[in-house]
C-alpha cells in the first residue's frame, strides 16, 4: 500500500512513517505544505493520503483544504485528515460528497498503532474512519432527535460505533457480542431512524452518519 | 380615500398639537422647584425688612422650605428634564443622550450632600434650568399656539351657530343687550374681532367668518407637526450634551472599558495557568512518575511495567484532551481557520439542539472583534442550552451599518433579563470594550431574541492561498 504524509512536525512524520512501514505499507513521500501535498499527488498517485489539517504556509485549515481539492482533482482519492482537535464542521465537508474512502481522526490515535493502522486500511479500502469525538458531539447534537432518543443504551452504543466507520464484525468484536446481535441492533436503529437497510456496511455508515449531519 | 387622508391629516395635526401641549406642560413643571425657589426666597428677603419677632414662625417655615427645595429641586428638575428627553426622543424624533456625568450612588446623609454637590457642579445641571427659562419664557408658546389658533378658529364657528350673537336680519341696530356669550370678550379690532364678533361686521363678517375659520384651523392642523419638530429641534440644541460633555462622556466610558478589559484578561490568564497546573501540568508530573516505575519494575515484573505503561499512556491522552479544551477556549482553531461565520457555525453544530445558522461576512473583522463576537455568541448559545429549554436556534450573522450583527433567536420560554442574570452583564461589559452592544428581547413564554452590535470594519476577504 502506497501512502503519502504530509505533516510539518519532524517528529510526528517520522513515527508516521516508522509506524506503516512496520505495518507493511509504504511511504513514498512525506511532505510538509499544502501545495507540496498536491503536486506530490500528481506524481504518485497515492492509494492513500494521510493530511495534518494546519499546515504552512498558512498554518490554518491549509491541509483540509488541499485534501479537498485533491479529492476534487482525483475522486475517490482515500484521505485519512489528521488533527489536534477535531470540528464537526470541517468533518461535514469531509463527508459532503457523500462518497466513502474518509477519515478524519484526533491526532491521539496515533497513540494505539494497531487501531490507526486498521483505520488507515479501512479508509484505503473505501471505508470511513470518523474520531469517536466527531461521532459523540454528533449525538449530542442529535439529542432532541426523537428517533435518536428512543434507542436502547446498547443500540445507541452500536449506532456510535457503526457511524465511527466499523464493520458489523468490528462492532460486535469490539462489544464482545455476536454478530448476528450486531445484525439485529443495525436493523432496529435502521427502522427507527426511517433508513433503507442495506448489507453493505460501507453504505451502512454513510446512511448513518447522512442522518446525523442532517 | 380623500376622506380618510383628511382625516389622517386632522388626526396628525391634533396628535402634535396634544402632544407639543403635554411637553410644554412637562417643561412648566421641571421650572417648578426653581420658581417656588425663588418665591420662596424672594419672601424671605421681603420679610427680613420686617419685624423678625413678629414673624418668626413664618420666617422658620419659609427657610425650612426654601433648604428643602433647593436639597430636592435639583433631583426633580433632572428627573422632569430625562422624561422631557424621553417624551421628545418618541414625539419629535430626536434622540437626546443623556448629558449628565455619572453620580456616585448614594447611602446616608453626606453621601447625599456630595452627590447634590456633583449634580450642582454638572454644566447639564444649568444647561437644564436655562432650557427651563427658555421653555417658560416662549419656547412652549411654539407649541401652544396652533391649540390656541384652533380652539379661536372653533370658538369662531360656534359663535356663528350657536346663534349667540344678535339675529341676521338686524345688522347694524344697536345691540339693546349684551349678547349672551359665556364671556363676552372686549371689543377688538381687526382679524381677531372678526373672528370672536363676527356679528359687529354685519352679514359680510357673519359668512366671512366661516372660511376665515376653517383657514384658520387648517393651518394651525397643518402647523402643528412642523412646530413640533421645531420644539423638539430647540430642545435637543439645550438638553443634549455638548461636545465637551461628550468627550468627557466619552472619556469617562474608555476608562471604565479598559479598567475591565484589564481585569478580565488579568482573571482570564489566571484561569489558564491555575488550568494548567492543575490539568496537564499535573498529569505529566504523574506520567513521568508512573513511567520511572515503570522502569524499575522493567527486570523484576515485565506484567507490572506493562500495565503501568498502559496506565502513563492513558494519562498522556487525558493530558492531550485537556490541553485541547484549553485551548479552544483561549482562541477556538476553527474561528483562526476560517474567521467568524464559520467558528460560529461551528459552534452551532456543538449544541444539543437544531440549530439553523445563516448569513455570511464580506470580508474578516479585526481579530479582537472576531474574538469577542465568538465568545459573546458562544455565550449566549450557552445559555440557550442551559435555560431555555429551547428546541430550535436560529443564528444569523451579517455586517450593515458599519457594524458587525449577530442575532441569536430560540424557541425557549423567555424571561432572560439583562438586569438579573450576571453573564449577560458582563457580556455587556465585555462587548462595551469594543463598542458594541446587546439587546436581548425575552418576554415571558418567549421567543428570546438576542441582537449584538460591533462597531468595526470588514477587511477586504483573503483569497485562498492553494
Amino acid at each position: 500500500m502506497r501512502v503519502v504524509i504530509a505533516e510539518d512536525l519532524v517528529l510526528l512524520r517520522d513515527g508516521l512513517t516508522w509506524m506503516l512501514q512496520a505495518h507493511g505499507m509504504t511511504v513514498v513521500r512525506g511532505v510538509e505544505t499544502g501545495p507540496e501535498l498536491l503536486a506530490a499527488v500528481a506524481e504518485e498517485q497515492p492509494d492513500v493520503l494521510i493530511v495534518d489539517v494546519r499546515l504552512p504556509p498558512t498554518f490554518t485549515d491549509e491541509g483540509l483544504r488541499a485534501a479537498l481539492e485533491a479529492r476534487r482533482t482525483s475522486p475517490g482519492l482515500p484521505v485519512l485528515v489528521l488533527s489536534q482537535y477535531v470540528e464537526q464542521l470541517y468533518a461535514r465537508e469531509l463527508l459532503a460528497g457523500g462518497s466513502g474512502g474518509i477519515g478524519y481522526l484526533l491526532k491521539d490515535r496515533v497513540l494505539d498503532s494497531t487501531e490507526f493502522v486498521e483505520a488507515v486500511r479501512r479508509v484505503a479500502g473505501g471505508g470511513t474512519a470518523m474520531d469517536p469525538e466527531v461521532i459523540a458531539r454528533l449525538l449530542t447534537h442529535n439529542s432532541g432527535n426523537g428517533a435518536v432518543a428512543s434507542l436502547s443504551p446498547r443500540e445507541r452504543e452500536v449506532l456510535s460505533l457503526m457511524a465511527e466507520g466499523r464493520s458489523n464484525a468490528a462492532v460486535a468484536q469490539q462489544l464482545v457480542i455476536t454478530e448476528r446481535a450486531v445484525a439485529k441492533h443495525t436493523a432496529s436503529i435502521f427502522t427507527r431512524l426511517g433508513l433503507q437497510p442495506s448489507d453493505d456496511d460501507n453504505r451502512r455508515v454513510l446512511a448513518v452518519l447522512a442522518y446525523l449531519n442532517r | 380615500m380623500r376622506w380618510s387622508r383628511a382625516v389622517g391629516w386632522i388626526g396628525r395635526g391634533a396628535a402634535a398639537g396634544a402632544k407639543g401641549v403635554a411637553l410644554g406642560a412637562v417643561g412648566l413643571l421641571a421650572g417648578l422647584p426653581l420658581f417656588s425657589f425663588a418665591m420662596v426666597l424672594s419672601m424671605l428677603l421681603h420679610d427680613g425688612t420686617a419685624d423678625r419677632t413678629t414673624h418668626g414662625p413664618y420666617h422658620t417655615w419659609a427657610l425650612v422650605a426654601a433648604a428643602l427645595l433647593a436639597a430636592t429641586g435639583p433631583v426633580w428638575q433632572r428627573r422632569l428634564t430625562d422624561w422631557t428627553r424621553r417624551l421628545l426622543g418618541r414625539w419629535c424624533g430626536v434622540r437626546i443622550r443623556s448629558p449628565y456625568r455619572p453620580l456616585p450612588v448614594a447611602h446616608g446623609t453626606e453621601q447625599r450632600m456630595l452627590r447634590l454637590g456633583r449634580m450642582l457642579a454638572d454644566p447639564a445641571t444649568w444647561r437644564d434650568l436655562v432650557w427651563t427659562a427658555v421653555n417658560a419664557c416662549g419656547g412652549f408658546l411654539l407649541v401652544l399656539a396652533p391649540v390656541i389658533a384652533v380652539i379661536y378658529g372653533l370658538g369662531a364657528l360656534a359663535s356663528l351657530h350657536g346663534g349667540s350673537g344678535p339675529p341676521p336680519e338686524l345688522p347694524g341696530v344697536p345691540l339693546p343687550t349684551l349678547p349672551p356669550v359665556p364671556v363676552q370678550p372686549a371689543p377688538q379690532a381687526g382679524l381677531a374681532a372678526l373672528l370672536t364678533q363676527p356679528w359687529r361686521h354685519g352679514a359680510l363678517g357673519l359668512w366671512a367668518v366661516v372660511p376665515l375659520g376653517l383657514a384658520l384651523i387648517s393651518v394651525a392642523l397643518l402647523a402643528a407637526p412642523r412646530l413640533l419638530t421645531g420644539y423638539g429641534r430647540l430642545a435637543a440644541a439645550l438638553l443634549g450634551p455638548t461636545r465637551e460633555a461628550q468627550l468627557a462622556q466619552r472619556v469617562e466610558h474608555l476608562a471604565i472599558t479598559r479598567s475591565d478589559t484589564i481585569d478580565s484578561g488579568a482573571a482570564e490568564l489566571r484561569r489558564i495557568e491555575r488550568d494548567l497546573h492543575d490539568g496537564a501540568q499535573a498529569r505529566l508530573v504523574a506520567m513521568g512518575m508512573t513511567l520511572n516505575a515503570a522502569e524499575q519494575l522493567f527486570e523484576s515484573s515485565p506484567q507490572a511495567a506493562r500495565a503501568l505503561l498502559a496506565e502513563a499512556k492513558q494519562a498522556s491522552a487525558k493530558a492531550l484532551a485537556e490541553l485541547r479544551d484549553l485551548v479552544r477556549g483561549i482562541h477556538p482553531p476553527v474561528l483562526a481557520d476560517r474567521g467568524l461565520p464559520d467558528a460560529v457555525h461551528a459552534l452551532a453544530l456543538d449544541l444539543p439542539l437544531r440549530a439553523q445558522f445563516s448569513g455570511e461576512l464580506p470580508g474578516r473583522a479585526p481579530a479582537p472583534v472576531e474574538s469577542a463576537g465568538y465568545f459573546a455568541v458562544s455565550e449566549l448559545l450557552a445559555n440557550v442550552s442551559k435555560h431555555a429549554r429551547a428546541q430550535q436556534v436560529w443564528i444569523e450573522i451579517g455586517h450593515t451599518g458599519g457594524a458587525l450583527r449577530i442575532v441569536v433567536t430560540d424557541d425557549g420560554h423567555g424571561g432572560a433579563d439583562p438586569a438579573r442574570g450576571t453573564g449577560l452583564r458582563g457580556l455587556e461589559r465585555r462587548l462595551a470594550a469594543f463598542d458594541g452592544v446587546l439587546a436581548v428581547s425575552s418576554p415571558l413564554g418567549g421567543p428570546t431574541i438576542a441582537t449584538l452590535e460591533i462597531p468595526c470594519a470588514l477587511s477586504s476577504p483573503k483569497t485562498s492561498s492553494s
